[in-house]
């Protein structure tokens, strides 16, 4: 297969994207439950028909600035190994069919988390799509110790 | 995998444990046919399908057992240990190439040839039939048939739940007929009540009443119950929860809606939804027999390998429990059983020194109790042994010398669930290592429930084990802290204690920084929940002088407050559980849908408690580690008591143990009436005689006028037996906790003796003596209705 579609979102002024089968919805802004002694990236959760959902923040996952106040974020609900998650993004873009050709790995200047999670690189024309690595964007393993775990 | 396949090994695992039960109790009833004839069907059932399925190693191996156990069927044999104990090995050999076939679909490496040569050489070896008849036809019997039918239809000839030996029963058809007709059967594949019509050896209507005779008998046999996975019943618990949800949504919006018609059809909803949600808890609801039934064949091989004879007796099989409760307390279960054999039930001949039967009786026990459900472990062995346990105790520093002696044996047990603490003598391959108790008790306590052990020397141990029935939904307080919404589980909740503007300060004090509140006299450590999870600071009860909600919780023995901004009402929720992402955090178990749709968070009061250290507040320089520290602090509240401090004449302060007071009443003068001299008020449902302690204490005249009606009466009532008796007392001053010491013996009657309580000098009331005195009989007379 030498082509394959991605669903496409924007976080700070960046394309971001996730093969369209990891996807399981898009939906509006929801309400959140904030959890108390969550690692920062979790925002809240959300109820999604009746089932609860952790909703990370991918700005905050990425190392991204934090969203301008008052900007609401969309929820993009993916699937996972350990069942659905939402990740908050800025927009939603277009799905898009990309070329396997086209795909590249990670240019060196990536730093940080972002390096990790971010698989290649496609080029499109006239701008980039990062692939992410959902599921290791939803494990947060690497925060290990969430702030719930802090002596004080 | 094929499905086939799955089927296969769903149908065989059953079988085995089918096994496993049946092989135990024929070892008891080594003459049953029907038992050795279940057996062999079932080996025979498993020889067939893996034969089929292409399992050669696997048919080999059944094919051995088969063949032993034709043996013991035909009457060659009779059942010894030793065999039981070969087959029961067969049967597990056969489970580990099921699990073999599960994960690879091969039937394993593993060599199981010295299990079949151990099995072909038990065949050989001739067990001449002893006392017992041999299970099988008797010579006279074959001969009367005219083509001397083989063993297994004999079984068939007599077995009353087959047609044929029923019909034989009831006289209806003669022995050889249908011995011949069996004999056709094997060859044709007819229904034996057709061959025999067909032969003529028995009316056709014969035919039809036994048959529906049969059907009568076994209601279970017809297909009413089929098959379903578990994941479709916790996926129709989940759609059921969200209804309910829902339709909580619903009704709130229908409340706010003035439309009769709406408001009709959502209450028709309401209670389809309630009935519903109930129903299909009970498809999840299994009986605890089913973590029960392995239980004789565990008891029969440990009590083997300690060399102690055991019976296993259980009651209430059918208790029914929600499925996840029954994986969680498996374990639990399975290791509490071998500690009973292992260290509870002595061996045979220590226990006939002791005067008891040689075989040890293990009882379980299960029933549901006040919408819990409560399994009971007992043994009939040498109990516990406080004296071991205090001095091991000390050994590990958990408790000083003296604060042991001063234990009581009912606490002492409860030590055995400590972590680390084993009493055995020595450490065996079942038990001893001291892991386990503990785990017992926190597998327990994570599902909700309860354990405690009581013992008597010399006669046995009972551990009693209370758990909710279902863990799915569950009544919760709602409390609001730093304007989030939390939902605390009921069953850790005791009480509520609500501070009024201007008390909270008052009431609020600190030790070390570590808020406390006085809690009837006693320390109550605090935890600000808006703090410990970190909320918004604008906490309406960190501003001074601002009215406090205090829930008082219990969590691992330890009671503690949790100030909260709001209590908001209580209500069923549906526990839900938390992504991975948030599950390392210890202060919640989950989390619910409210009525409104939004989520909120069930906090996990453990978590919440050890999150907080609140069992250091009140020793933290004394011990190390939380148990211990359990174990100090109840022992320091036990040096003290907590005392009821009553006025009744001018000078009679009186103190009662407030063990001794079921409730503090206030009536009004006029409810009092007179049973001949005494005086009585009706008080739930009872007569109960009252006594004005300062008549019998103070010496007072009994001439002292009655207070004018309409005043107050203060009432202490001292139940006894479930009988009453309220004392009437002046005043109630105070309820405190003092450490008791009687320093002038008794001077007056009705008292034990003078202390200081809270710098006075108090008289020491005795409660059960006084009420002796004014009402000789009381409890005796009633005590036998």
């Amino acid at each position: 297969m030498s082509s394959q579609q991605f669903c496409t979102f924007l976080l700070d002024g960046h394309v971001f994207g996730t093969p369209v089968p990891k996807v399981q919805e898009v939906i509006q802004h929801q309400e959140m439950t904030r959890v108390p002694l969550a690692p920062e990236v979790v925002s809240g959760l959300i109820n999604l028909r009746g089932q609860i959902v952790s909703a990370i923040d991918l700005r905050r996952r990425l190392g991204l600035e934090d969203r301008p106040e008052g900007q609401l974020p969309m929820n993009v609900v993916v699937r996972t190994n350990d069942g659905a998650v939402s990740l908050l993004v800025d927009e939603i873009g277009d799905v898009i069919e990309v070329d396997e050709e086209t795909l590249e790995s990670p240019p060196e200047t990536l730093q940080g988390f972002a390096r990790e999670v971010v698989q290649g690189v496609y080029k499109l024309s006239g701008r980039l799509l990062l692939a992410l690595d959902i599921d290791r964007v939803v494990d947060l393993g690497d925060l290990n110790k969430p702030k719930a775990n802090r002596e004080f | 995998m094929d499905d086939i396949v799955k089927d296969f090994l769903i149908e065989s695992y059953e079988n085995l444990d089918r096994l496993d039960r049946e092989l135990v109790k024929l070892e008891s009833d080594p003459s049953s046919k029907e038992l050795l004839a279940s057996i062999f069907r079932t080996i025979h059932t498993i020889k067939g399908s893996c034969g089929f399925l292409g399992f050669a190693r696997l048919e080999k191996l059944a094919h051995a057992g088969e063949n032993l156990l034709s043996r013991l069927r035909d009457g060659k044999l009779t059942l010894s240990e030793e065999l039981t104990s070969a087959l029961l090995a067969t049967v597990d050999a056969i489970r580990r190439m099921l699990a073999a076939i599960e994960a690879s679909g091969q039937d394993g490496e593993e060599d199981y040839t010295s299990l079949i040569e151990r099995l072909t050489a038990l065949q050989g070896e001739a067990h001449p039939p002893q006392d017992s008849p041999p299970p099988t036809a008797t010579p006279e019997k074959a001969r009367s048939s005219p083509t001397s039918a083989p063993a297994i239809n004999d079984v068939k000839l007599d077995d009353p739940s087959k047609i044929g030996g029923l019909l034989l029963e009831r006289g209806q058809v003669r022995r050889e007929d249908l011995a011949l007709a069996l004999e056709k059967q094997e060859v044709g594949r007819k229904r034996i009540g057709e061959i025999l019509i067909d032969q003529g050896a028995v009316k056709p209507e014969d035919v039809m009443a036994a048959q529906q005779l049969l059907e009568a008998r076994n209601p279970e046999t017809p297909a009413e119950t089929i098959r379903v996975g578990v994941n479709l019943l916790d996926r129709l618990m989940n759609l059921v929860g969200e209804l309910v949800l829902a339709r909580n949504q619903l009704l709130q919006f229908s409340n706010s809606l003035q439309d009769a018609g709406f408001q009709a059809v959502s209450q028709r909803l309401n209670l389809i939804a309630t009935e519903l949600q109930e129903e299909v808890m009970k498809t999840r609801m299994q009986p605890i027999g089913n973590v029960w039934n392995k239980f004789p064949r565990t008891v029969r091989d440990l009590a083997i390998s300690c060399s102690k004879e055991v019976r296993l007796d259980m009651e209430g099989q059918d208790t029914e429990l929600d499925r996840t409760i029954i994986e969680a307390i498996k374990d639990p279960l399975t290791h509490l059983v071998r500690n009973c054999i292992d260290h509870g039930i002595e061996a045979s001949e220590a226990r006939k020194q002791a005067g008891k039967l040689p075989t040890g009786i293990l009882k379980l026990r299960a029933f549901h109790e006040g919408g819990q459900v409560n399994i009971e472990i007992s043994d009939d062995g040498a109990g516990l042994n406080g004296e071991r346990i205090r001095r091991k105790a000390v050994e590990r520093g958990l408790v000083s010398t003296q604060q042991a002696a001063r234990m009581p044996d009912r606490d002492v047990f409860n030590m055995i669930f400590l972590p680390g603490f084993s009493t055995a003598e020595k450490v065996t391959n079942v038990s001893g290592r001291g892991v386990g108790m503990d785990v017992v008790k926190t597998n327990v306590e994570k599902i909700g429930g309860t354990v405690d052990v009581q013992s008597t020397a010399g006669q046995g141990t009972t551990v009693k084990i209370k758990i909710p029935l279902t863990l799915a939904i569950i009544p919760a307080l709602m409390v609001t802290s730093g304007r989030e919404r939390f939902a605390i589980p009921q069953v850790s909740l005791l009480e509520l204690v609500r501070l009024e503007s201007g008390e909270s300060t008052k009431g609020i004090e600190m030790v070390h920084g570590a808020p406390v509140y006085r809690l009837r006299g006693r320390l109550l450590p605090l935890v600000y929940l808006n703090r410990e999870l970190q909320l918004a600071q604008e906490s309406m009860h960190l501003k001074q002088d601002h009215a406090a909600n205090i829930v008082v919780v219990q969590a691992d023995g330890c009671e503690f407050g949790v100030v909260v901004d709001e209590i908001t009402d209580t209500e069923e929720i549906v526990v839900k559980p938390l992504g991975k992402q948030l599950k390392g955090i210890t202060a919640y178990s989950g989390a619910t849908i409210m009525g409104d749709g939004r989520v909120a968070l069930i906090l996990d009061i453990l978590g919440l408690a050890q999150r907080a250290q609140v069992i250091s507040v009140r020793d933290s320089a004394l011990a190390d580690t939380v148990q211990e520290k359990n174990v100090v602090k109840e022992e320091a509240a036990r040096d003290r008591q907590t005392l009821l401090v009553v006025q009744c004449g001018e000078h009679g302060r009186m103190a009662i143990p407030l063990s001794l007071v079921a409730r503090l009443e206030e009536f009004p003068s006029s409810a009092i009436e007179m049973a001949g001299p005494q005086e009585v008020m009706q008080y739930r449902g009872q007569i109960m005689p009252l006594i004005r302690l300062s008549r019998v204490i103070a010496g007072v005249s009994r001439e002292t006028p009655t207070p004018a009606p309409g005043t107050q009466l203060q009432v202490v009532v001292y139940s006894e037996a479930g009988h009453s008796v309220g004392l009437v007392v002046d005043r109630i001053v105070d309820i405190v906790e003092e450490k008791l010491v009687v320093q002038t013996p008794a001077q007056r009657r009705g008292v034990l003796g003078s202390s200081v309580v809270q710098k006075r000098v108090t008289d020491l009331l005795d409660v059960p003596g006084v009420v002796r005195e004014v009402i000789p009989a009381f409890a005796e007379s009633h005590g036998s209705n």
